[in-house]
């Protein structure tokens, strides 16, 4: 019998090589592509591109600080509605569930990731838009309006509503991924506390989060990242204007609103230029905020704890 | 009377650990309520207009009643063939070079850089997409919409694929390269076919994933309101249609969105569901 065959071993070996280069050659492509297409856009404004707020095709004025404060607001929102129930179903799930519910559970939440991010937009425009401006808002204005943050008419579309439907969004990942980070809390912590006559909650409160810090801290930047590239559902309830308003009330705009609405229309070079380096500002911070994520994720856990889900 | 005292404080301590269980179990309710309420909605909204029609015709002109989204639903399809000739080679075999070649080290850096590939929002894709294709041939099509879901898909095949091989036990390698078959062999003859079925359900998660983007088709595949004679030609969606739509303003269409959006989640859900039958057992090794 011949002896197998080196040649077949080594073509196979390098062919797996390249295709599992292609994600380094992929993030690499993507920068450039994107710095190559906006190069005429960042000579021309430099860093005011950043800083500045006039967003004029007409005038050739392009400023992206009304996008960039509308993404960072719209994912702050989302953050503060989603870490608590996130991390407080993540416990749910991992310390105080019965058994049998714990599976059933798990699937409902993978099974809301899986809503395309159109459909929860249509759903937003549809139903939780005309909601929130006849009841909640109304009452937020009314009891809360002295904050500065609930004044100005009510539209229904604004950048709360933005937040919201970005917070529904992360909450799966956020979720699920806390929920690896506390199963992997090794159960001697948990013995220990108890031993110690700890209640249920003390023994997660000490033994538990405070072990587990570090990687929640993870799964939170984790739906950072993925809170500041949502579009769909963002453009359908945000309400697509570029200012900067104290007013959550009020319309607002992200970046990525912004490319998915005037990306064809874009009719000068300079224009189109400019929504590259929209993309590309977007591609910087949302690579930034998975790269600490997954730093943090990393030093934590196992190799299939940081999977993302779908 | 210290008694007393440690008594009354172990009750304080144990109706705060109860009063915490149910604000968790009003959390979790509270999160998967979205779910209930969205699809809730679908059906009371879009049932009504799926029929025959829905699924045989075109779209029908603004102010006409009836039409489908047929179109939509074989441009999907096809976009979702042209997305698997791109991302199921390199992401498998990537997998496969994670799982059974290199050093820990380096393998531990392309990991690393799968899952933020991962992290990146789907509209990059359209726009790099855009610029690199669109662009040089003057032309939305239907191939530059299958590449941008194509290359989403790699990072997320190659980490399922590699799990899955890391799962098939050594002893299949050994035995097989104890019997003289080659290496290359040995994988594809003996470890991917163990690990197949977690190959295939990782392909599913990835279609699944993918079907329902929207931003990356925005200025790739563009959508088209009749049906699509050449791949180089701009080709419809059904998540794109759902998306013009649902921002038009006649009511007609907006009962086409919900039908359609219907639609596509039941396809997805489906698609989820097989991927559950496949995985019977050990849920937590794949996803």
């Amino acid at each position: 019998m011949a002896p197998p065959s080196r040649l077949g071993d080594k073509a196979f070996e390098w062919l797996t090589l390249a295709m599992a280069l292609a994600v380094v050659l992929l993030v690499f492509l993507v920068g450039w592509q994107l710095a190559r297409d906006s190069s005429l856009a960042i000579k021309r404004f430099g860093f005011d591109f950043l800083v500045t707020s006039t967003w004029d095709p007409v005038a050739e004025q392009f400023g992206a600080l009304p996008f960039i404060y509308g993404t960072l607001i719209s994912s702050l929102i989302a953050l503060i509605i989603a870490i608590p129930l996130s991390v407080a179903t993540a416990v749910f799930l991992t310390e105080l569930a019965p058994l049998w519910i714990r599976q059933p559970i798990t699937s409902l939440i993978e099974m809301l990731a899986a809503i395309p991010s159109v459909i929860l937009g249509l759903w937003g425009i549809f139903v939780m838009i005309p909601w929130l401006r006849d009841y909640p808002f109304p009452f937020l204005k009314r009891y809360f309006g002295w904050t500065g943050l609930f004044t100005g008419p009510i539209y229904g579309v604004s950048m709360l509503a933005g937040g919201i439907i970005i917070a529904i969004m992360i909450l799966p990942i956020i979720t699920s991924v806390s929920r690896e980070i506390l199963r992997s809390v090794p159960n001697l912590q948990r013995e220990a506390a108890y031993a110690l006559g700890a209640t249920r909650w003390e023994v997660t409160r000490i033994a538990v989060l405070s072990y587990a810090k570090k990687g929640l801290f993870g799964a939170v930047i984790l739906g950072l990242g993925r809170a500041l590239g949502e579009t769909m559902a963002v453009t359908m309830v945000i309400g697509n204007t570029p200012q900067i308003a104290l007013s959550l009330l009020k319309p607002g705009y992200t970046l990525a609103s912004v490319i998915a609405n005037e990306f064809t229309e874009a009719t000068t070079d300079l224009y189109l230029q400019a929504l590259f380096e929209i993309a590309l500002v977007l591609f910087g911070i949302t690579i930034l905020a998975n790269l600490v994520a997954q730093l943090l994720l990393k030093t934590v856990t196992t190799a299939s704890t940081t999977r993302a889900v779908q | 009377m210290t008694s007393t005292r440690t008594s009354n404080r172990h009750y304080w301590r144990k109706s705060k650990s109860a009063g915490v269980a149910i604000i968790a179990f009003l959390s979790a309710v509270l999160v998967i309520s979205p779910l209930a309420l969205v699809f809730f909605h679908l059906v009371k909204s879009g049932a009504t207009s799926i029929n025959w029609n829905f699924f045989t015709q075109l779209p029908a002109p603004v102010g006409e009643k009836g039409g489908g989204m047929a179109n939509a639903i074989v441009g999907t399809l096809e976009l979702l063939g042209l997305a698997s000739v791109v991302g199921i080679p390199i992401g498998v075999l990537g997998g496969v070079y994670l799982a059974e070649y290199g050093s820990t080290r380096a393998n531990w850096g392309l990991r690393f850089i799968a899952d933020v590939l991962n992290g990146v929002p789907s509209i990059t894709w359209g726009v790099v997409v855009y610029g690199l294709v669109v662009l040089r041939f003057k032309s939305f099509s239907a191939y530059s919409g299958g590449l941008a879901l194509g290359l989403m898909m790699i990072p997320l095949i190659m980490r399922t694929t590699e799990e899955v091989l890391l799962l098939v036990p050594n002893g299949y390698r050994e035995a097989s390269l104890a019997l003289g078959v080659s290496r290359w062999k040995t994988i594809v003859h003996i470890v991917m076919k163990t690990a197949s079925k977690g190959i295939i359900t990782g392909i599913l998660l990835a279609l699944a994933r993918v079907a329902g983007e929207t931003a990356p088709l925005l200025f790739t595949a563009f959508g088209n309101r009749f049906w699509n004679r050449d791949m180089a030609e701009p080709i419809a969606a059904l998540p794109l249609q759902i998306f013009s739509y649902a921002i038009s303003p006649y009511d007609d269409w907006h009962r086409q969105a919900w039908a359609g959006a219907l639609v596509l989640l039941i396809g997805i859900f489906l698609i989820n569901i097989v991927v559950r039958f496949l995985t019977r057992g050990r849920a937590a090794t794949v996803l």
